[in-house]
């Protein structure tokens, strides 16, 4: 069965064959079937692989041998074990989820056929990404998913803002791409190999902690991941690209497209453990990015961008993890948040569709009774999120901050402060929702409705999904009694993940006690954020106000994003401009067109004198013949 | 003796005198009479030297060339007359139909 592991990304490439060349002529009904069947059936591969998967390690799956030459070697290869396998069930799943609640959200769109190619291009990059075995199919799936994301962020083109923030999307992280090139062609250097499980088993066995080298390439690397993953300070892309359609920030900006980059730390973790200041650099990146976009989520006003906003600031707990050395953390708060971000996205959606447009939370309000479905996986998507006890968020989070604690304090503190604002922010955006009474436009109220049953079973779908997902990672720690022995032995995707990140060896009677004490603070401090959020937006509304008129310059500067943009502009993208108006006028214009009309008038002038030998006078013809026959004759005597 | 040199001399002032008159006169006639003063230019030239080298075959060129001359006179001063009746002109430049 795992040797159809090449079905998983070739046969939402199929769809997107399908749907782009001929898709248009189809009815919608068959290009929704065609697009959905082919990422379902990717997920039942992935599933059955998922079951039938061996404790020892699977041979790679090789396709096609593409380029060999000389010590260069890289394959159309798959590469089967834990981490892809998890990768392609998150992906695949929340894909197939997503693409049905698509059918229904896009369903006026004029461009219906040309959404559904592109989103399933976008998933065989994304599995060809996660399957590659080697770092150049990695890299292609690297930069099909940028140019995906590119397509549909600029989605609806004919608007100027979506079309620059497609262009944002792909410059910025184009920056990144850089970083990552360089890094593969330095591991290349290095090993003699692309091939990332050669990779890796060399690095342990030729280098020492801290070489040099491997530093740089563990940069290098991480450039990329900070780019795509959108963390400081190459994220300005994400809160623009939430100009596309709301079911692509779900699936892309949420739950696959910028979690690449924590994958790719996480199947570079061996380079990373033997270079302790890279990781140290991810840590501080993942943390000071935690915190930073949760200070900007605070205050933001339209519904995506606090999503956008929180979606950046859970990307940086997962480089937290990562950066202090728990990988396999790091891929489970990937899954749940992959979980609760789609659905909250997904939901927002939902509300946006319902309002006409709306997106502004100011204009809405007491939305709970015209949606209770929306309103209900929405709340349970925010509890996730906020890491209340038993949603899945509370199980990942915790095990992060857990780890951070046992690496240093300062990070722990750091990723409380930011959990709490995580549930405040969140919660406000479900009061100011769907509390309260109503501050919709007398208009929009009318036609206020639920979604239709296709864009609510998806919601319902994530939403247990959101609820059961923790049960994969309950630390053995955990005050379960006789269960936490069964869960965190049997059903426990760190455990699963060990041939792959490594095991942190935890043994219980470790530092138990402390643990829960942990556990106990967060779920508290989380709790504290939604009563906050109670009291400014439910009991007292104008308290917000006045705060704001407080602080206003600083409530400001913070509802610009600290002027960040502004600032990029200023360094970067104005004097980019103005070199490029250089090039074009002054360059291209006189420089290059000068030369080539110079060539053409130079010979024109050669022709213009040229042209005065032919007079037409026959007494000049003579006097040259004379003066000809004078001069050769001189010449022979 | 008057040395070979003067007549050469002379006969190459002769012919640089046609030369010239026939590259700056613009009456067709007096471009004739140019043409026939460089003929006899050279004929001067044959003369001296079957003179200097004692060869009668400088002198019997020279008939020859004054054969030509004739001949070739003869001819172009028809082809003028009947250019003449035409445009009503002798000067070179009027009846010149090349452009430019």
């Amino acid at each position: 069965m795992l040797d159809y592991i090449w079905l998983v990304p070739f046969l939402p490439l199929f769809g997107f064959v399908i749907n782009g060349l001929v898709g248009a002529r189809l009815p919608r009904r068959v290009v929704g079937i065609i697009a959905c069947g082919t990422v379902g059936l990717a997920f039942l591969i992935s599933l059955t692989a998922f079951f039938v998967l061996p404790d020892q390690p699977v041979p790679d799956k090789v396709l096609y041998s593409w380029i060999k030459v000389g010590d260069f070697k890289a394959d159309f290869a798959f590469q089967i074990d834990p981490l892809s396998i998890i990768m392609i069930l998150i992906v695949s799943g929340v894909a197939f989820v997503i693409h049905i609640y698509s059918i229904g959200y896009m369903h006026d769109d004029p461009g219906y056929s040309r959404y559904f190619a592109y989103l399933n291009l976008f998933v065989c990059a994304m599995l060809l990404l996660v399957l590659a075995n080697n770092f150049l199919m990695m890299y292609i799936g690297w930069e099909g998913v940028g140019l995906c994301s590119y397509l549909l962020i600029g989605f609806w083109y004919e608007r100027k803002s979506a079309a620059d923030a497609g262009k944002k999307a792909f410059i910025v992280t184009r920056i990144g791409d850089f970083g990552f090139a360089l890094g593969i062609m330095l591991i290349f250097k290095t090993f003699g190999t692309i091939d990332i499980s050669e990779v890796m088993h060399l690095a342990q066995g030729r280098f020492e902690v801290g070489a040099p080298i491997l530093t740089a390439i563990t940069l290098l690397l991480f450039l990329g991941a900070v780019g795509k993953s959108a963390q400081i300070p190459l994220y300005v892309w994400l809160p623009d690209a939430m100009e596309g359609p709301t079911p692509v920030s779900a699936l892309i900006h949420a739950a696959t497209m910028v979690t690449a980059g924590v994958y790719m730390i996480a199947r570079c973790n061996v380079l990373y453990s033997l270079s302790p200041t890279s990781l140290m650099l991810v840590a501080i990146i993942g943390c000071a990015t935690a915190i930073y976009a949760a200070s900007i989520g605070l205050v933001q006003n339209d519904i995506k961008r606090v999503l956008a906003y929180s979606t950046i600031s859970q990307l940086g707990y997962m480089f937290m993890a990562c950066g202090v050395g728990a990988f396999a953390a790091g891929i489970f708060h990937l899954m749940t948040h992959a979980f609760f971000k789609a659905l909250l996205f997904m939901g927002a959606g939902s509300v946006i569709h319902a309002l006409a447009g709306e997106m502004d939370i100011r204009h809405m309000g007491g939305l709970k009774r015209y949606m209770p479905t929306t309103y209900k996986t929405f709340l349970i998507a925010a509890l996730a999120i906020g890491g209340i006890f038993p949603f899945a968020g509370f199980f990942s989070k915790d095990e992060i901050l857990w780890r951070a604690f046992e690496q240093n304090y300062i990070l722990w503190a750091i990723g409380v402060i930011t959990a709490a604002m995580t549930s405040f922010y969140i919660f406000r955006l479900v009061f100011k929702t769907f509390a309260g009474e109503s501050r919709v436009e007398k208009e929009k109220l009318v036609h206020v409705h639920e979604s239709p049953r296709v864009m609510t079973v998806p919601l319902v779908i994530l939403g247990v999904m959101s609820v059961i997902g923790g049960l994969a990672g309950v630390a053995k720690a955990f005050p379960l009694l006789g269960m936490s022995r069964f869960f965190s032995e049997k059903l426990n995707i760190l455990r699963f993940l060990e041939p792959v990140t490594g095991g942190h060896h935890a043994e219980v009677g470790e530092a138990v006690g402390l643990e829960r004490w942990l556990m106990l603070a967060s779920l508290l401090i989380a709790l504290l954020g939604i009563y906050i959020a109670y009291q400014f937006y439910v009991r007292n509304p104008q308290l917000p106000k006045r705060l704001a008129r407080r602080l206003g310059r600083a409530y400001n500067f913070v509802l610009n994003k600290y002027k960040v943009d502004e600032l990029y502009d200023f360094i970067f993208v104005n004097p980019a401009k103005r070199f490029s108006v250089f090039l074009w006028r002054i360059w291209d214009d006189r420089i290059i067109d000068g030369i080539v009309n110079g060539v053409a008038g130079f010979f024109k002038v050669c022709g213009l004198i040229g042209r005065r030998v032919q007079t037409g006078y026959v007494q000049t013809y003579i006097l040259l013949i004379i003066i000809g026959a004078v001069i050769i004759i001189w010449y022979c005597l | 003796m008057v040395p070979l040199s003067y007549y050469l001399l002379l006969s190459a002032v002769l012919f640089s005198i046609g030369a010239v008159g026939v590259l700056i006169r613009r009456n067709v006639l007096i471009m004739f009479m140019s043409i026939e003063l460089m003929l006899n230019a050279v004929n001067l030239s044959f003369v001296a030297f079957s003179r200097f080298l004692d060869s009668l075959e400088g002198q019997v060129f020279v008939f020859l060339v004054m054969a030509v001359a004739a001949a070739e006179v003869a001819v172009g001063l028809a082809i003028i007359i009947c250019i003449f009746r035409n445009k009503a002109t002798v000067n070179v430049d009027e009846i010149n139909l090349m452009k430019g």
